[in-house]
């Protein structure tokens, strides 16, 4: 089994070089490390000035998303000895503009998720002293999966239809708006078509279904956009041609 | 925001967890006018609350009232708990537990639809409300995401507190440093919230995430305020061997066993009651973490443990349960157990061993969550409102974010809207901070050439050896004066990256002065507190000694020597300090 492994990273320091460059590293090998643990090991022990995003180290924060050989993968979760011989090459996540290394800019993303209004939308709320709305677990079961997405924007890393239609609202906004579509508390729908059914919404979705292979959490936007695509337009439909009826 | 330009608000808010966002909608909420800012180091949904697995404690089925949750909590905290806040904070958990059901978090239900609660370590009734094991994951996106729908909240994400700005003697707001340019600007406000967690990163082994490094405590530390009962560490009892992942309390409180080397059930042995075959409520497995954790050291002493590549551990056992309730109440374990350790909890035992989780300690805040510096509040992880005492509860931390978050949302913005002007020397006050930070870090690398991680590594071993699940006078001693050490050579050491485009060396370099300050801190008051309690064990003092420490320790920083210990009486209402008895 080899003893080092070469990580090739990729390097923007914009206030030294305003073009990005590849630096290689060699890190001892141990089994039990994740690529994140090799980033750890350059950064204590080699070269401090590299910049990269992490925290909670098990899979659920979202911050560590990275290329890793062109994938973009979770770089807490996924195993050094998966690339053995090496080199690895690590860059950061795809269609992102880069702030430094492997650290790139999340504002866009974080506005596509607002746009989406993703929060419980009543016509009337009752004060929570009267108690709690009741949800069976075949209603939970209708929308539990959407809810599990972590916002690590790996999704957006591997859609094709991002790199190419940057204003593209994007897999995770559309799972997270379905997310709330499908719970029975929720009463917003209309006003999330406005986004969802406009010029950057699902139908700029061609179906590639990269999304759902990515995602760490088995959200399967492409799922949520198809849905959406039958039945969330159809209800949209719906509403402009009987705009007094109840959905 | 508008009301008084940039960088000026009325309420400011550093972190973005649980208790800050908790505390952001309550400021929204108690007046639309007021500006509220959440500043935080990464973005809201990064924060540590994240990563909460088991569960939320509130009284809400008929079986149970808020006196036995009380009393659960008091005698689980070692009766160091401030009982007019464990009042207090039993009495509105229901309620805030069911805003944030309306607010969209999907907790896991009876089939009738209501909510569904699972049993947890030392609670005498089924009170923990709980979204698979998941928990703070869902509590934080429905938080965060509800923050979205208030105009007034406005969000400086990726923003780096560096110190307070006090003027006139009170807070008013912050410098903070702009992780993706650099600069460093004063973040004006009439009072300022900190809800930035706890510090586990002051240990090499813990379940804390990265970005847990008392930023907060620290903060308030060297303005003057107290640190309360920092000698009191949680070390959850089944952390992953390596990684220190947690592995949820609700594993044990849904059927699991911990077995020693011989395939024992150990716990039997150290008056934690008889092993029964289903869960039994205050009982065994389903005992407190600090007894937990304390026995794990004690079969290590006789032997009884395995011994691994990474330090010596136990099995936690879940086979029995079958893979449809594995699936369904504790899918997060299997997927961790998978992930990380190779192994599948259905078929296989997990290995563990206790792990550095809590701080019971922090900020000292009174119930409403001030602290004793006008216009500073504190609530969360980083404060000590002293509802946890000696020992926390599993599933009372999530409670607490938002029951006392809310409180403190509410405080400060009472007292912002009766504060004058704020102070015109802030940005001058900024101006300094900044170059007391470009001198400190930016200079002379050439000549001083230590690394922070070799620093850090060594904080993270004197911690260990010295302030760990026992101590004694002379180990914690001796870790004095290794943290003295370090400090003078954090002092005199530089960063090699001297550019401002998103330099986390010198984030790392200021987290690392946190933590050493937050250290110190801890060392002073178990060294001052000659008795054992809760989680404070000491092995040259073994019992518990209620004549002498019924009370709060007070830790005040003094300059460039050991912090001031003082202290103050615990409050007692109606539950007199008795023994706690499990099993």
């Amino acid at each position: 089994m080899a003893e080092k492994v070469k990580i090739q990273v990729l390097r923007y320091i914009p206030e030294k070089d305003p073009d990005p460059f590849y630096q290689e590293y060699e890190v001892p090998f141990r089994k039990e490390w994740v690529i994140l643990d090799a980033l750890n090991y350059i950064k204590d022990e080699i070269d401090g000035s590299l910049s990269y995003r992490w925290s909670c180290r098990m899979g659920v924060c979202g911050s560590c998303g990275m290329m890793v050989n062109d994938i973009p993968v979770l770089t807490c979760e996924t195993f050094l000895e998966k690339y053995l011989p090496g080199p690895v090459r690590i860059a950061p996540l795809n269609y992102f503009a880069v702030i430094r290394d492997l650290v790139v800019e999340t504002d866009g993303f974080m506005e596509k998720v607002k746009r989406v209004k993703p929060w419980i939308i009543r016509e009337e709320e009752k004060p929570a002293a009267e108690g709690e709305y009741l949800q069976t677990p075949d209603q939970l079961s209708e929308y539990k999966q959407y809810s599990m997405c972590i916002n690590c924007m790996l999704c957006y890393a591997a859609c094709p239809v991002v790199g190419l239609e940057p204003k593209f609202i994007g897999p995770a906004a559309i799972a997270l708006a379905q997310r709330y579509n499908y719970d029975n508390r929720d009463e917003g729908q209309k006003m999330r078509d406005d986004v969802l059914l406009s010029d950057d919404g699902i139908y700029e979705c061609t179906l590639v279904g990269e999304c759902s292979v990515v995602c760490p959490k088995h959200v399967d936007p492409a799922g949520a956009i198809q849905r959406y695509k039958v039945t969330g337009a159809t209800e949209w439909w719906t509403s402009v041609l009987l705009p007094f009826g109840k959905k | 925001m508008g009301r008084y330009g940039p960088n000026l608000h009325d309420v400011l808010i550093v972190g973005g967890g649980g208790a800050g966002l908790r505390a952001a909608i309550a400021v929204a909420e108690t007046d639309p006018n007021l500006s509220v800012a959440v500043v935080s180091k990464v973005y809201p949904m990064r924060s540590h609350t994240v990563s909460a697995e088991g569960g939320a404690a509130a009284v809400i089925k008929p079986d149970d009232s808020l006196d036995e949750h009380a009393y659960d909590t008091i005698s689980g905290g070692d009766w160091m708990c401030d009982q007019d806040a464990v009042e207090a904070f039993v009495k509105e958990a229901p309620e805030e537990m069911i805003q944030l059901e309306h607010w969209g978090c999907p907790w896991s239900r009876e089939e009738d639809g209501s909510i569904a609660v699972r049993p947890f370590g030392g609670m005498v009734k089924k009170r923990t409300w709980f979204a698979a094991d998941k928990t703070g994951f869902h509590m934080l996106h429905s938080m965060f995401q509800t923050t979205l729908k208030y105009d007034p909240i406005r969000r400086y994400d990726e923003y780096f507190v560096t110190s307070l700005l006090v003027d006139d003697g009170r807070c008013q707001g912050v410098v903070a440093l702009e992780l993706s340019t650099g600069k460093i600007e004063a973040i004006g406000a009439r009072s300022v919230i900190l809800c930035t967690g706890g510090c586990g990163n002051v240990f090499p082994f813990t379940t804390n995430a990265n970005i847990k490094t008392g930023d907060g405590m620290a903060m308030a530390y060297r303005t003057g305020v107290a640190l309360k009962d920092m000698e009191f560490v949680q070390y959850h009892p089944t952390g992953l061997p390596f990684t220190g992942i947690l592995i949820t309390e609700a594993a044990r409180a849904e059927g699991g066993y911990l077995l020693n080397k011989e395939n024992y059930r150990y716990l039997q042995d150290y008056d934690l009651g008889v092993p029964e075959e289903k869960p039994v409520l205050r009982s065994m497995e389903l005992g407190p973490r600090d007894r937990l954790s304390q026995a794990f050291v004690k079969e290590l002493e006789k032997g009884r443990t395995f011994e691994g590549p990474y330090g010596p551990f136990v099995h936690l056992d879940v086979r029995h349960l079958g893979k449809d309730v594995i699936e369904e109440k504790i899918p997060f374990v299997r997927e961790l157990c998978r992930k990380y350790e190779n192994i599948d909890p259905v078929h296989e035992m997990i290995p563990v061993r206790p792990v550095v989780h809590y701080m019971m300690g922090g900020i000292d805040t009174d119930i409403n969550s001030s602290t004793s510096l006008p216009g500073l509040f504190a609530a969360g992880e980083a404060a000590c409102v002293s509802i946890n005492g000696a020992n926390r509860l599993g599933s009372n931390s999530l409670t607490e974010l938002l029951v006392f978050g809310a409180r403190a949302g509410i405080s400060a913005a009472e007292f912002a809207s009766k504060q004058q002007k704020p102070s015109n020397k802030l940005e001058a006050l900024a101006n300094d901070e900044r170059k007391r930070i470009e001198k400190k870090y930016f200079s002379g690398y050439a000549k001083k050439s230590e690394r922070i991680s070799v620093i850090r590594k060594e904080m993270h071993q004197t911690m260990e050896r010295g302030a760990g699940i026992y101590r004694t006078e002379a180990s914690l001693k001796n870790s004095r004066s290794k943290i003295r050490e370090l400090q003078e050579r954090l002092d005199s050491c530089s960063i090699r990256d001297e550019t401002f485009t998103f330099n986390t060396e010198l984030i790392a370099a200021i987290e690392l002065s946190y933590m050493l300050d937050v250290a110190e801190s801890i060392i002073e008051s178990a060294l001052n507190r000659t008795e054992s309690r809760g989680s404070h064990q000491r092995e040259d003092h073994p019992e518990r000694d209620d004549q002498n420490f019924l009370v709060h320790s007070l830790a005040y920083r003094a300059e460039k020597e050991s912090p001031r210990v003082e202290y103050k009486p615990v409050t007692i209402t109606r539950w007199p300090p008795g023994e706690r008895k499990y099993g």
